[in-house]
C-alpha cells in the first residue's frame, strides 16, 4: 500500500468511520494458541504457500531495510504520520505465532487482528478477501513454518483521531466487498488463473486502480490507472493496449523480467513486483499476461507490433531547453546519450520509455529524482538519484528538454509543481 | 564558459564547458585528487563530493549545476599533514588497501556524521551501500566510520546490530 | 622438469584409472630454481640468473648497490623491482631494510620498479613480492649491516664482532665509540656481490620487523594527495581515449573519424591500421568524441563467443592433457564414493579505477608510466610495439586502483605509448572507459574440475582424483602480440600461443594437489590453450576453484562418512605447519562448540597452503542462509595464517581480510554473461559485487607468530579457503551441496527450496 494511497484512505476514515464505528467497529478476539509446529502441515502445503508468498508480495511490505524476512519493521511514510509493517513471522511474542488459522484468515479477508483490532488498508484485504479456503491455508503453513524473528514494529505515529482504529470499521462497511471468485466457464483456464491471482493475492487494482475521496479502489474505473508511493501505476485497461504495442507474450516478458522495449524498465514501487514475479511459477506469469492482456483488450494470438524508430529530436529541443540540454549532457548522456555503454548493450531509447511519454510528469521526475535500483541487491536495471545533485529547477529543466527531445507529445505544463509535488509524495529519507 | 564555484569555501572562476561534470573540473582544473573517476554511470561512489551538504556523484553532475552551491571535496576535510576527524579514523583502522574508493568512501560517511542524531552500525551499512570496495577493504571502513561515530558520541548500539 | 609436463592423450589417462601404478614425477622433483620464478611463473621467464647460491631476487641481481644505497646524512634509499599494488609492500619491505639495516623506519626511502633505477624482479604477482624481494633486500640489508660494522671495525682497530648497532643509524664500539651509519658508509663501496650467509638480526631482538607501522602510502590516499597514476598532471598533457568494439572481438563500422577530428578542442584522431584514439585538449572533451564515434555499429570480427555454460564452453575445447600425479596406487575397498563435478564461471577483476597511463614520445624516447604489474614487461611491449630499441623506452610504475591479476593495465599502458609516439613532444594521459574495463580486460578464466575420491571403512581416504579443465591463466604480455593494440596495427603481432604454468605454481593446475596425504592420488590438468574468451592472470589462478573442489570434497567425504569435517582434515594432514594453522583456526572461531546446523546457520571451515608452497591459510565461517530468497549473510568469518615471518603482521591481516570478503563476492555473487556477440556485463548494474549490507558481519584473522621463518607470499592465499568454506558452511546449514559458482541468491533458493 502507498502513501498516498494510505493517505487517501485515512482522510475517508474520518468520514466514514463514526457511522461504522456504531455498527460493526466490535469484533472479537480470537483465542490464542500454541504456535503450530513444523509437523503440522505437509511439505506441498508449505511449498505451494511460498509461492503464494510470492504472488502476493507479502515480504515487499513486511521486511525492513535489510531485515529478516516477514519480520515487519517497514516504515510507511504517509502525510498523515507514519505506519510501520507488522512482524508476520510465528514468533509468538511479536509476530503471529498465537494466530490460529481461522485468525489469519479473518486478517486476511476481513481486516481484522486476532485481538480483534482492525488493521489499516495497508494490508490489501480488499483483495486478499478473494483468495480460496485452501491457498489462505497454505500461505498459512508457510508463514507459520518461517523461523519465529522476535522483533517488535515500532509504534504507528498517526495523527489523531486516525490512530483509533475502530474508525476503520466504518471504511470497511462501505468499501469492503467480501467473497470469492467464481471462475467464468468461456474464459480458458489461463485467464481465469489470472483474474484469481491478479484480483486475489496479485493485488494489482490496489495501484493500477484509481481510488475514490475515500481511498476505496473505484470498482467502475478498474484498471484505469492509479497512484502508488508517488508514481503513477499506468493504465492497464484498454487506453494503454495497443498503443504501445502489448501482446500476452511481451506482458509475459515484463513482468519476468522487468525490462521491455516498448516501455523501459519496471521503476518505483512495480520494481519489487516484477523481481517477486522473476521467481514466481511460469503458468502462473503467464496466467497472469493473460488476463491483464484481455483486460486491456487484445485479441489473442496478437502479434507484436514492430517496436517504431527512435524519436529523437536533439536540435529542436536543444534550441527550446538550452540549460536542460546541458545539464542532461553532463548528467544523463552518460547512459541515455548517443553512443552510450547502455545503448551499445540494447537498452530501450528513451523514446521507448513510458515515463517520457506519458501524458502526466510524475513518472519521468521521480525516476530523476530516485532513480532505479534493482531490489535484491542483484543485477538488473539501474539509475542513480539526482535529488541531491541537481535543484528541483534543474530537474524541471532536464524534464522539459527529454520531453521534447524525445517525444512528439506536447510538453509537459507545470513541471516546477511536479517537482515539488514529486518530491513531497515519493522520495525516501 | 568562465564559472564560479564555491570549492570547499574558497571562490574559484573555471572556464570550462557547462556540461563538464564537476569531476572533471575538480580534477583536471582545480588539481584536486581526491573525486575518482570510477564509472562515470553514478554506481560506484569513487567520485563522491558534497553539494551543499548532500553526498553526490560528481561524474554526473554538470558543473552547470553547482553554480552558486557549495561543493566539499576530501580536500576540504583535511590533507594528508593535517587529517581531519574521519581522517584520522580511516587512518588508526588503516582502513585502505589500494584505496582509490577511499576518498568516496570518506565523503559517503561524512554525510552520515553531518546528519547528526544516533547511528547504529545497521545505519552505517546501509548509509555506505552506495559506494563500492573491490579490494574488500569494508571490514575495515566500517570500523572507521565507527571510530569516527563513536568519537562524536552518535552511536546507538555497540554491536553488529541485526534484526 | 619437463617430466611433470608429460603429455598424454586423455584417452591413456582416463584407461589407467585410480588403480595403474605409472609413475609420472610430481612437483616433489621439480627444480627449485623454477619454485622460485617472479610472480608465480606469469609473464616471461623473468630476470637471468647469475647468482644461484643468493636468496630471493638477489639471485639475478647480486650487487648491493642494485637495492641500497646510504648517503652521507645517512638517508637510506632502497630498491625494489616490485610495486605497490595496494597490498602494502612498501611498507613492508621498509620494514624488512630498517630492521636488518637496524635503523628507524623513517630514515629509508623506497623506490619502486623502474626500469631505470631499480632491479627488474619481473612480475609483482603471484604472491611472490615477499618472497623475492623481501627475501633479497632481507639479505642485501644484512650484507650492508655487516660491511658497515667491518669498516667501523677497522677504522677503530677492534674486532668485527665487538662492533653493533644502536638501532638509530650509529655504529657503537668499545669504549663509547660511535660513528653514524652515513660517515662509514662513505668509506665504503656497495657495489659488491652479496654473500649468501651474512649474519641476520636476532629476531628475538626485532625492533621493526613484525610490529604494525601504519602504512606510508595511506595519507595521501585519505585526503586527496597526489597517490595514483590517475593524479598525473604533467605540463603540456593531452587527454586520449581509445575506440574499439563494446567488447573484444568486435569493432565499430563506420568511423566518423572526420567529424570527430574537426570538434573544437580535438587535437587530433590517431589512427595507425585498425587502433584509433582520439587526442583532446580537455578530458571531457575527449570522452564526448568518444561518444559520437561509439553511436557506430558494432560488428563481430571474431568466431562467436561459446553461449551456454563453462561445461558446455570447455569441454567441446581440444585438450592437451596434462598429468599432474599419477599415483603410486594401492590397493583400496572404499566404503563411501563420492563424485562431484565443480564449477566456476568467467570472473572480472572489476578494478574500482578503469586503468590508466600516462605516455611521452619526445627526442625520440618514450616514457611510459604505467600501473601494471610487470613495468619491465611495459617497457618490452612498447619498444615491439612502437619499433624502438629497449634502451629508449623507459617504464615507471605508478600506482592505480588495485588490479587483482592483469586487468587493462597493460593493453592501456601500450595504448598510450602508441598514441605518444603520433603525438610527440605532448605528454598523453589515457584512461580508460568503465565499460571498455569490462569489455576488454582479460578475465579470470572459466574453470570445471571433477572429482572422485573414496573413503574407506577406517574413515581414512583411499583413493582421490582430480581433473581440471582450463584455459591458461598465464597470457601477461611479454611482447606486442599479448596487448590489445600489437593486434590492431598494420603489421600486426600474432597473438601468443597460450602456455600453461608448471607445477609447483601451476596456472589451471594451481593447487590442484591436495596437501594432505592421500594415497591413490590422481590429477590431471586437460589444459586448453584455445580462448574463445580473451583471459589471463585473475588473482590465486585455478587454486580458487581447486581448493573449492578440493575442500569441499573433503567435507562430501566427511558427510558421507559420518566424519566431523576438522577431523578428516587433521586426520590427513602432516604437514606441521598446516595442522597448526587448522587447528588454530578451530579453535579461535569455536569449531567444536559451533551452533549445530538447524537449515539455515550452519559453519564451514576450508584450507590451503597456497601454491603447496606459499602462505598456509584456514578460513572457518558461520552462515545463515534465508531459504525463502537465497540469501547468504555471512556471519563471522575467522582466519588463521601462516606466512613465515611477518613483516607487518596487520599487513596480512588486511590482505586476509581483503580476500575473504572479494572471495565471497566471486563465489556467491559473480559471473560474467555473454550472448554470441559480446560480453554483457559491462557495469555495476550488469555484473554486481558485493556491498557493504552483504559482507560479513565480523571478519578476525589470526597471524601464526613465526619468528626468522622464510616469508612465505600471502596476498592470494585466502581465495580459495574463504570460497570452499562458504560452500561448506551453506552445504552444513542447508543439507544441499552447491558446486557451481556462484552460489547466487537465484541458485541458492532455487536448490534449497523453503524447507
Ligand atoms: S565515478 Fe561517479 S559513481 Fe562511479
Ligand atoms: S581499497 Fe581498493 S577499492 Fe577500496
Amino acid at each position: 500500500m502507498t502513501p498516498l494511497r494510505t493517505a487517501a484512505a485515512l482522510a475517508a476514515l474520518a468520514v466514514a468511520g463514526l457511522a461504522g464505528f456504531a455498527v460493526v467497529a466490535w469484533k472479537p478476539e480470537i483465542a490464542p494458541i500454541r504456535r503450530p509446529a513444523a509437523g503440522d502441515f505437509t511439505p506441498d502445503e508449505v511449498r505451494r504457500g511460498a509461492t503464494l508468498a510470492t504472488l502476493g508480495d507479502c515480504a515487499v511490505c513486511h521486511t525492513a531495510e535489510d531485515g529478516v524476512i516477514y519480520a515487519g519493521g517497514r516504515p510507511l511514510a504517509t502525510p498523515f504520520g507514519t505506519l510501520y509493517a507488522t512482524n508476520i513471522t510465528p514468533d509468538e511474542a511479536t509476530g503471529i505465532g498465537r494466530w490460529s488459522k481461522d485468525a489469519f484468515k479473518r486478517a486476511m479477508r476481513d481486516g481484522v487482528a486476532r485481538d480483534g483490532s482492525h488493521l489499516y488498508p495497508a494490508l490489501p484485504y480488499d483483495h486478499y478477501t478473494h483468495v480460496t479456503d485452501g491457498d489462505l491455508d497454505a500461505l498459512y503453513a508457510y508463514l507459520m513454518t518461517r523461523p519465529a524473528v522476535s522483533a517488535k514494529a515500532p509504534e504507528n505515529s498517526l495523527i489523531p483521531p486516525l490512530g483509533f482504529r475502530p474508525l476503520l470499521a466504518g471504511w470497511k462497511l462501505l468499501f469492503l466487498e467480501t467473497g470469492g471468485i467464481a471462475p467464468d466457464p468461456a474464459q480458458s483456464d489461463a485467464w481465469n488463473r489470472g483474474r484469481y491471482l491478479v484480483e486475489g493475492l496479485g493485488h494489482c487494482g490496489s495501484c493500477h486502480t484509481p481510488r475514490n475521496l475515500a481511498g476505496a479502489e473505484m470498482r467502475s474505473k478498474a484498471f484505469a490507472g492509479g497512484v502508488a508511493e508517488g508514481w503513477n501505476a499506468p493504465p492497464l485497461d484498454g487506453s494503454n493496449a495497443a498503443a504501445r504495442g502489448w501482446t500476452a507474450d511481451t506482458l509475459y516478458a515484463y513482468l519476468r523480467t522487468g525490462l521491455s522495449p516498448r516501455q523501459g524498465a519496471a521503476a518505483g514501487p512495480m520494481e519489487p513486483v516484477v523481481h517477486g514475479l522473476s521467481t514466481a511459477p511460469e503458468e502462473d506469469v503467464r496466467a497472469i499476461a493473460t488476463y491483464i492482456g484481455s483486460v486491456m483488450g487484445l485479441k489473442a494470438p496478437a502479434q507484436p507490433t514492430p517496436v517504431s524508430p527512435p524519436v529523437d529530436r536533439a536540435a529542436e529541443a536543444a534550441r527550446e531547453h538550452p540549460n536542460g540540454a546541458a545539464l542532461f549532457a553532463g548528467a544523463c548522456a552518460g547512459c541515455h546519450g548517443d553512443g552510450a555503454p547502455m545503448v551499445a548493450q540494447g537498452r530501450p531509447p528513451l523514446s521507448h520509455v513510458d515515463a517520457v511519454q506519458a501524458d502526466d510528469p510524475r513518472n519521468a521526475v521521480q525516476a530523476i529524482l530516485q532513480g532505479l535500483k534493482p531490489s535484491s541487491g542483484g543485477a538488473g536495471p539501474y539509475m542513480p538519484p539526482f535529488r541531491d545533485n541537481l535543484t528541483d529547477a534543474q530537474v524541471a529543466q532536464i524534464a522539459a528538454y527529454v520531453r521534447t527531445r524525445f517525444s512528439e507529445k506536447p510538453a509537459w505544463p507545470k513541471l516546477a509543481d511536479a517537482v515539488a509535488e514529486a518530491k513531497r509524495e515519493g522520495s525516501p529519507q | 564558459m568562465t564559472m564560479t564555484l564555491t570549492i570547499n569555501g574558497a571562490e574559484h572562476r573555471v572556464d570550462a564547458e557547462p556540461d563538464t561534470p564537476l569531476l572533471y573540473v575538480l580534477r583536471d582544473d582545480l588539481g584536486l585528487n581526491g573525486a575518482k573517476y570510477g564509472c562515470g554511470l553514478g554506481q560506484c561512489g569513487a567520485c563522491t563530493v558534497h553539494v551543499d551538504g548532500r553526498p553526490v556523484f560528481s561524474c554526473l553532475t554538470p558543473v552547470a549545476a553547482v553554480q552558486g552551491r557549495r561543493v566539499t571535496t576530501v580536500e576540504g576535510l583535511g590533507s594528508p599533514g593535517n587529517l581531519g576527524p574521519l581522517q584520522q579514523a580511516f587512518e588508526q583502522e588503516q582502513a585502505a588497501q589500494c584505496g582509490y574508493c577511499i576518498a568516496g568512501m570518506i565523503m559517503r560517511a561524512q554525510a552520515l556524521l553531518d546528519r547528526g542524531g544516533p547511528i547504529s552500525d545497521a545505519d552505517i551499512r546501509n548509509h555506505m551501500q552506495t559506494n563500492l570496495c573491490r579490494c574488500g577493504t569494508h571490514m575495515r571502513i566500517l570500523r572507521a566510520v565507527r571510530r569516527a561515530v563513536d568519537a562524536t558520541g552518535a552511536r546507538t548500539s555497540s554491536l553488529e546490530a541485526k534484526p | 622438469m619437463t617430466r611433470s609436463l608429460d603429455t598424454l592423450s586423455r584417452r591413456s589417462f582416463l584407461s589407467t584409472g585410480l588403480t595403474a601404478g605409472a609413475l609420472v614425477v610430481g612437483f616433489s622433483m621439480v627444480p627449485r630454481a623454477f619454485a622460485q620464478l617472479a610472480g608465480g611463473g606469469e609473464g616471461g621467464p623473468g630476470p637471468k640468473v647469475v647468482a644461484p647460491n643468493l636468496p630471493g631476487s638477489l639471485k639475478s641481481a647480486p650487487m648491493l648497490d642494485s637495492w641500497i644505497r646510504i648517503d652521507a646524512n645517512g638517508a637510506v634509499t632502497v630498491f625494489t623491482g616490485k610495486v605497490e599494488l595496494g597490498q602494502g609492500i612498501k611498507t613492508a619491505l621498509i620494514q624488512v631494510a630498517a630492521e636488518e639495516l637496524d635503523v628507524p623506519p623513517a630514515r629509508v626511502t623506497l623506490v619502486t620498479a623502474d626500469t631505470a633505477r631499480t632491479p627488474d624482479e619481473g612480475l609483482t604477482a603471484g604472491s611472490h613480492s615477499m618472497q623475492d624481494s623481501g627475501t633479497a633486500i632481507l639479505n642485501a640489508a644484512a650484507n650492508v649491516r655487516m660491511l658497515l660494522a667491518r669498516k667501523a671495525a677497522e677504522s677503530w682497530g677492534v674486532a668485527e664482532d665487538a662492533v653493533t648497532t644502536t638501532g638509530d643509524g650509529r655504529l657503537a664500539g668499545p669504549g663509547g665509540r660511535s660513528a653514524p651509519y652515513g660517515e662509514v658508509a662513505a668509506a665504503l663501496s656497495l657495489h659488491v656481490e652479496a654473500v649468501p650467509d651474512a649474519p641476520r638480526r636476532d629476531p628475538a631482538q626485532y625492533r621493526t620487523m613484525g610490529r604494525d607501522l601504519p602504512r606510508v602510502d595511506i595519507p595521501a590516499k585519505l585526503a586527496g594527495g597526489a597517490a595514483y597514476i590517475q593524479d598525473m598532471r604533467l605540463p603540456g598533457m593531452l587527454h586520449a581515449r581509445v575506440v574499439r568494439g563494446p567488447s573484444v572481438g568486435t569493432r565499430l563500422e563506420p568511423l566518423a573519424i572526420a567529424e570527430v577530428a574537426a570538434m573544437p578542442g580535438v587535437v587530433t584522431v590517431v589512427q595507425d591500421g585498425s587502433f584509433v584514439a582520439i587526442v583532446a585538449e580537455r578530458e571531457w572533451t575527449a570522452v564526448k568524441a568518444l561518444r559520437r564515434i561509439q553511436t557506430a555499429k558494432a560488428v563481430r570480427s571474431a568466431p562467436p563467443l561459446p553461449n551456454g555454460g563453462v561445461v558446455e564452453a570447455l569441454k567441446a575445447l581440444p585438450s592437451r592433457d596434462i598429468v599432474i600425479q599419477d599415483g603410486p596406487d594401492t590397493p583400496a575397498t572404499p566404503a563411501h564414493t563420492v563424485k562431484a563435478r565443480y564449477t566456476r564461471p568467467w570472473l572480472s577483476h572489476g578494478s574500482i579505477g578503469p586503468s590508466c597511463s600516462l605516455a611521452l614520445f619526445q627526442d625520440g624516447k618514450l616514457t611510459v608510466w604505467t600501473h601494471s604489474q610487470g613495468t619491465f614487461d611495459v617497457r618490452r611491449v612498447a619498444a615491439q610495439l612502437v619499433g624502438l630499441p629497449e634502451e629508449d623506452v623507459h617504464a615507471i610504475h605508478v600506482e592505480g586502483a588495485g588490479c587483482y591479476g592483469q586487468n587493462g593495465a597493460d593493453d592501456v599502458s601500450a595504448d598510450a605509448a602508441l598514441i605518444a609516439r603520433h603525438v610527440p613532444g605532448r605528454p598523453i594521459r589515457l584512461q580508460w572507459m568503465r565499460e571498455q574495463e569490462f569489455g576488454w580486460e582479460p578475465l579470470g578464466p572459466g574453470m570445471v574440475t571433477e572429482l572422485e575420491a573414496s573413503l574407506g571403512p577406517d574413515k581414512r581416504i583411499a583413493a582421490w582424483r582430480h581433473e581440471v579443465w582450463s584455459n591458461p591463466h598465464n597470457n601477461r604480455p611479454v611482447g606486442a602480440g599479448g596487448v590489445l593494440a600489437g593486434g590492431e596495427i598494420p603489421n600486426p603481432f600474432p597473438v601468443p600461443e597460450g602456455k600453461p604454468i608448471p607445477m609447483p605454481e601451476g596456472d589451471g593446475s594451481r593447487n590442484s594437489v591436495p596437501l594432505y596425504d592421500l594415497p591413490n592420488l590422481h590429477v590431471v590438468y586437460h589444459f586448453l590453450k584455445d580462448m574463445p574468451i580473451r583471459v589471463s592472470a585473475l588473482r590465486s589462478l585455478g587454486a580458487h576453484l581447486n581448493v573449492f573442489s578440493i575442500e569441499s570434497m573433503f567435507d562430501e567425504l566427511a558427510k558421507a562418512g559420518g566424519i566431523d569435517p576438522l577431523d578428516l582434515r587433521l586426520a590427513h594432514m602432516v604437514d606441521e605447519r598446516g595442522r597448526d594453522v587448522i587447528a588454530t583456526v578451530a579453535e579461535r572461531f569455536g569449531w567444536r562448540g559451533r551452533p549445530r546446523p538447524d537449515g539455515r546457520r550452519g559453519c564451514g571451515l576450508a584450507f590451503a597452503r597456497y601454491k603447496n608452497l606459499g602462505a598456509y591459510c584456514a578460513v572457518a565461517m558461520e552462515v545463515e542462509v534465508e531459504r525463502e530468497t537465497g540469501r547468504i549473510r555471512v556471519r563471522r568469518a575467522v582466519a588463521a595464517v601462516d606466512c613465515g615471518q611477518a613483516a607487518s603482521p596487520d599487513g596480512v591481516r588486511n590482505q586476509v581480510e581483503g580476500g575473504i570478503v572479494q572471495s565471497i563476492s566471486w563465489t556467491s555473487r559473480e559471473a560474467m554473461s555473454f550472448d554470441a556477440e559480446r560480453r554483457t556485463g559491462f557495469d555495476w548494474s550488469a555484473y554486481p559485487i558485493l556491498r557493504f549490507k552483504d559482507v560479513p558481519d565480523s571478519v578476525a584473522v589470526h597471524v601464526m607468530d613465526r619468528p626468522g621463518q622464510p616469508f612465505l607470499g600471502t596476498a592470494e592465499a585466502a581465495q580459495g579457503p574463504a570460497a570452499a568454506a562458504l560452500a561448506n558452511a551453506v552445504a552444513d546449514a542447508t543439507g544441499v551441496r552447491l558446486r557451481d559458482m556462484p552460489l547466487s541468491p537465484e541458485r541458492v533458493r532455487a536448490a534449497v527450496g523453503v524447507i
